[in-house]
């Protein structure tokens, strides 16, 4: 088996959905400059309640095709993600918004907290495992397997991306969040409604975030009340590497990621002679967030940000 | 009948009074401007109207209170600030910006003949509508700035400062543009520190210093009078 295009192929797996959560970091960063420490416990919370509908499902009706009931779980997270971030932004960052930049910052940290207890209160402290319940096909690509499962990601997340995309580029609320993003006076002297760009932001990262707890949960097999921090430590350093605020460099950001993640986990062990295993793959995002900020602090498409931080 | 019509408006940041309670109207097609060395409280004025910074007072607009309005309500009630600095958005198109500009509007009829009509105001903005709003000139930019609030087809068009900045041929231009827009019947309100220009186009003016109205009447006496000449037109 080809070790680099197996890596390669798994690090564009994890890479497309570090590129999900990282949009949610990116674009909350970018209109309102806060780094939304609670987006990784959202995506968990999203991965949760996926499993606890596909769970109820399964109960009810075991002959049901896997891939619709975990449709159906992605169908009831997107919507309760949605809501949880509506609550967050009205209830922890709103009433901050003319505060120092600390305390908004500080409240996120708290709310990141408060979810992952909330979790453990809710679903316990265990592993929720993900039933074996999707279509398992392998295949054979240039000497690598690749699977269903990882086809299936790939396809969402960019097809998630692209929907994006055109959201923010082709559309009177895309229009004016990017305004709202340049200058929150100057777009309510357009007649935007700031408040509630704001509010859609933080909805349409959760949403995206939703989708994203699903996959990494179906693709590790389990859920966790504590996977969103390390998940979202590393989407943030994603959004950081493709330029902070920027949305095509939280797309490349997270790929990249993802891709440098999987090669170095992958020789880690040959280039140190055995003396680090593969599981310390979760030392190059830090390693690669470490490098951006000393080498270019404004990212690989950020602009400006050096001198707003 | 008038227009707007403010009443003891007051607008202080931390301590510091910049408005201190200050009286004036604009009537319906009038062209008044609101003239006042740097620092007077112009601009905080407008950005009371504008519901950008908390202000007491009364602000009536048509015949409806402004009060506790937020910016994006008073907008979409008819008003137009074209901000101090322009207030461009660097990063979308040209057009964009114009759009941006319509953007409590929901007759594409419409919109599309009010950007044909900025584009023969401004052929300029034409040429560079593909163009990023950063890459324009000062010039260009105030031009933008100007087409965008009246693609918002106001009934006030509220202008701080247009000439700030610009070389004495764009400001020119500017003011030959103000002139066409205010013969269109557009109402506007017009703050200046370039009194000697704003008295030239204006109908009537209001001279602001230290937060307070001092002296007001029909620009054309204003421009005669011993005070305003030596205090702002340098005579």
């Amino acid at each position: 088996m080809d070790i680099l295009t197996q890596q390669l192929i798994n690090g564009l797996v994890l890479g497309s959905i570090y590129a999900l959560v990282a949009l949610g970091y990116t674009m909350v960063y970018g209109i309102l400059e806060l780094i939304n420490f609670a987006h990784g416990e959202v995506t968990m919370i999203g991965a949760m309640v996926a499993l606890t509908v596909i769970g109820l499902l399964l109960g009810m009706a075991p002959e049901l095709p896997g891939l619709m009931v975990v449709f159906s779980g992605l169908l009831v997270a997107i919507p309760a993600c949605m809501a949880l971030a509506f609550a967050i932004e009205k209830v922890a960052y709103r009433p901050l918004r003319r505060a120092p930049r600390l305390a908004p910052l500080i409240t996120a940290i708290g709310v990141s907290i408060i979810l992952q207890n909330v979790a453990m209160l809710v679903w316990g402290r265990q592993y929720v495992a993900f039933p074996a319940i999707l279509p398992q096909g392998q295949y054979e690509v240039f000497g690598a397997h690749i699977t269903d499962l990882q086809l299936v990601i790939v396809a969402l997340s960019l097809t998630t991306m692209a929907g994006l995309w055109l959201l923010v580029e082709r559309t009177r609320l895309g229009r004016a969040m990017r305004a709202t993003a340049q200058s929150k006076e100057v777009a309510a002297l357009m007649g935007v409604n700031v408040d509630r760009v704001i509010s859609a932001t933080f909805v349409i990262g959760a949403a995206i975030a939703a989708i994203a707890g699903v996959m990494v949960s179906a693709y590790y097999g389990l859920a966790h009340y504590h996977m969103g921090f390390l998940l979202g430590l590393k989407a943030f350093a994603a959004a950081v590497l493709g330029g902070i605020g920027n949305i095509a460099g939280a797309m490349l950001g997270g790929l990249l990621l993802g891709i440098i993640e999987a090669l170095g986990a992958g020789y880690i062990g040959d280039l140190t002679g055995g003396f680090l295993g593969s599981h310390y793959q979760d030392v190059f995002a830090f390693f690669v967030l470490i490098l951006v900020l000393v080498f270019r602090p404004s990212g690989l498409l950020g602009e400006r940000v050096a001198n707003r931080a | 009948m008038s227009l707007l019509r403010v009443r003891g408006l007051k607008v202080a940041y931390g301590g510091i009074h910049a408005v201190r309670g200050i009286d004036f109207e604009v009537g319906s097609g009038e062209l008044v401007c609101l003239i006042g060395a740097n620092g007077a409280g112009k601009s905080s004025a407008l950005k009371g109207i504008m519901g950008l910074v908390r202000a007491q007072g009364d602000v009536h607009f048509g015949d409806a209170s402004l009060r506790r309005l937020p910016t994006d309500a008073i907008v979409a009630r008819g008003m137009a600030l074209v901000p101090e600095g322009r207030g461009i958005f660097g990063r979308l198109t040209v057009a964009e910006n114009l759009d941006m500009g319509a953007y409590c509007r929901r007759d594409r009829e419409g919109i599309r003949a009010d950007l044909a009509r900025v584009y023969a105001l401004f052929p300029r903005l034409h040429e560079r509508r593909a163009q990023l709003g950063g890459t324009l000139s000062g010039g260009e930019q105030q031009m933008l700035a100007i087409a965008r609030a009246l693609m918002a087809r106001p009934r006030l068009l509220l202008l701080d400062e247009p000439s700030m900045g610009l070389a004495p041929l764009m400001v020119a231009k500017i003011y030959e543009t103000i002139a066409a827009i205010a013969a269109e019947g557009v109402t506007l309100l017009l703050v200046e520190q370039n009194a000697h220009l704003a008295l030239k186009v204006s109908q009537r003016a209001y001279v602001m210093e230290s937060g307070v109205i001092t002296l007001h009447g029909p620009a054309a006496q204003l421009a005669c009078d011993a005070q305003v000449r030596s205090a702002y037109l340098g005579e």
